[in-house]
């Protein structure tokens, strides 16, 4: 027996020799594709924090983190951002408290409940939602949206905290949904069938096991699209009036992306206004990455439930 | 960690893209910054383009720091600039050469009656001294200040001229001349600023002091809230051959009918 297979194991070396040689240099080729990947990772947090330590020490990390004015072209520039976190953090929360019932919901229906025209249609929408770039969400906002918030709630103007969350959270719906109808539609169906054995309406079955059972993903579809909200510059830049107040729901205010996207082209280089600039991008990837960490989290909690 | 990779990816993509304007090579002018110079260097660019078979022109809209920037670090032959230059700028070795006036017109939505306002009250508007339009002759309404980002050329002009910097109450900082526009035209009781030669009919320009901002006010100096477009290079570096062309076509009278096309007041 012995004899036999090693025998066969030299007759198919020989002809692979050249393959392998071929297999390998591939191999070798695709983990430097890979590899490219992980430069710019590490290159861009590289930079990140070299540029982005500077201004924070020139500053201080208290005065820079929980100082609340930001005036970086005066005489005596003042660089606190706490109201660009502040706004960040409502505007994303308040996105999330918005969008993530509908996109639930719609989830829900989509997996569950939908016939199958309903749900190639509605599908097809949310992907078609996904594609639209953030500048025209910007612009619809702009347009319809501002005016709309200024003559529906009596203020003297509309770009605002609650136009920005308005739009965020139109725009976080596609990942939210997709996401969640994948994770609803991995629960297998024995769950279920159980449950309608034991009579439960359909209904019941979907929120009580069948949502439960997803609920890692579900999780992971909500963190994808809080990443979504806080990464968000262009939309947010032209209906939240991104002005540096203190976050308040009707008034203009600045978020950690647009402080950034908007004075970054004005500022002189090698100016401490625009190190601060890179300390704020700094701050968000942070937030990015913290966001991230947590998507890991309950991606691999939904792998292994 | 796949999403990161994949915003890294495409943040570098897209760096690679935007970054600045195209080296220096004979037979092209590369041009970068003021993004309010667009419709003035638009026309010059067409137009020596047409002159001169062969020339390439660029124009990267980036901003006046970008462009001083640009020109500063070699990246680009000629800088726009729609401000004076500040003092770290000039002393690193760079000419400043005016090419042309830019009025900047207060402009209210046309709804709005008031017709006529003096510097002063224009600076007591935007320092949120007036918070109502009926102290300003209009309707009782609030006023809503519509500005751009700070470091905007269109703004340090703005603010220098009426003596309003850094004490401007705005209820809008917008990044561009079209948003603040839209903003005013959508909204009955704002008030904004924006360059003479990008005014629609969406919005109405007011007189100041009297002065309605039309090119021949500006020119001579009657309507007070104008700024200067200029020209930037490096002192004592000679241009390319077409880059120097390109600079001596603009500054020259053939131009001016070209640069008052574009709403701007010609310096030459």
């Amino acid at each position: 027996m012995e004899n036999i297979q090693t025998s066969r194991a030299q007759l198919r070396r020989r002809p692979r020799v050249c393959r392998q040689f071929t297999e390998r240099f591939f191999h070798g080729l695709f983990l430097m594709l890979g590899l490219v990947t992980v430069g710019c990772v590490l290159l861009i947090t590289i930079f990140l924090v070299l540029s982005g330590i500077p201004a924070i020490r020139d500053i201080g990390l208290f005065d820079f983190l929980l100082g609340d004015t930001w005036e970086s072209t005066a005489q005596d520039p003042k660089f606190g951002i706490l109201p660009f976190i502040l706004t960040s953090v409502y505007g994303t929360a308040g996105a999330t408290l918005f969008g993530v019932p509908v996109g639930f919901f719609t989830a829900v229906y989509l997996a569950k409940l939908a016939p199958l025209r309903v749900k190639s249609v509605v599908g097809s929408a949310v992907s078609l939602l996904a594609g639209i770039p953030s500048v025209v969400y910007g612009l619809v906002g702009m347009l319809i949206l501002v005016p709309g918030i200024r003559t529906l709630f009596h203020v003297p103007d509309g770009a605002s905290l609650l136009a920005a969350i308005i739009v965020l959270a139109v725009m976080i719906l596609p990942s939210i949904i997709k996401v969640s109808v994948t994770a609803l539609e991995a629960v297998p169906h024995e769950y279920e069938e159980a449950s309608l054995a034991l009579g439960a309406t359909p209904v019941e079955t979907y929120f009580k096991v069948t949502a439960p059972a997803a609920k890692s993903g579900i999780a992971a579809a909500v963190v994808l699209g809080v990443g979504r909200a806080i990464g968000e510059a262009m939309a947010v830049m032209m209906v939240s009036g991104n002005v540096p107040n203190m976050p308040s729901i009707f008034g203009s205010v600045r978020f950690l992306t647009t402080a950034v996207a908007s004075e970054m082209s004005y500022s002189s280089p090698g100016s401490l206004q625009r190190e601060a600039l890179f300390s704020i991008a700094l701050v968000l990837y942070l937030f990015i990455l913290l966001i991230n960490a947590a998507l890991n989290f309950f991606l691999k909690r939904s792998k292994e439930g | 960690m796949k999403k990161i990779t994949t915003l890294a990816l495409a943040a570098l993509t897209a760096a690679t893209i935007l970054t600045g304007c195209t080296q220096k090579t004979a037979g092209t002018v590369s041009t970068d910054g003021s993004t309010s110079m667009e419709k003035v260097i638009g026309a010059l660019g067409e137009s020596f383009q047409e002159q001169n078979e062969g020339a390439a022109f660029t124009y990267n809209p980036t901003g006046s720091g970008s462009g001083i920037q640009a020109v500063m670090e070699g990246r680009c032959d000629i800088g726009l600039s729609s401000r004076e230059l500040k003092e770290e700028e000039a002393s690193q070795g760079l000419t400043a050469t005016v090419l042309a006036y830019d009025g900047i017109a207060v402009i209210v939505n046309p709804e709005n009656p008031v017709a006529d306002l003096d510097t002063e009250t224009i600076a007591k508007l935007y320092t949120g001294e007036i918070e109502n339009w009926k102290d300003a002759g209009g309707n009782d309404a609030p006023v809503v200040l519509i500005g751009r980002e700070a470091g905007s050329g269109t703004r340090d002009g703005f603010e220098s001229i009426t003596g309003t910097e850094e004490k401007c109450q705005y209820r809008q900082e917008l990044t561009s001349t079209g948003d603040v526009i839209t903003a005013v035209a959508q909204n009955p009781d704002a008030i904004g600023y924006a360059s003479l030669a990008s005014v629609k009919d969406s919005v109405r320009a007011i007189t100041v002091n009297g002065v309605a901002p039309t090119e021949d006010t500006v020119k001579d100096g009657s309507y007070v809230i104008q700024r200067p477009f200029i020209l930037v290079t490096k002192t004592g570096e000679e241009l390319s051959e077409t880059a120097q062309a390109f600079f001596d076509f603009a500054t020259s009278a053939d131009a001016a009918p070209l640069i008052s096309g574009a709403g701007a007041v010609p310096a030459n």
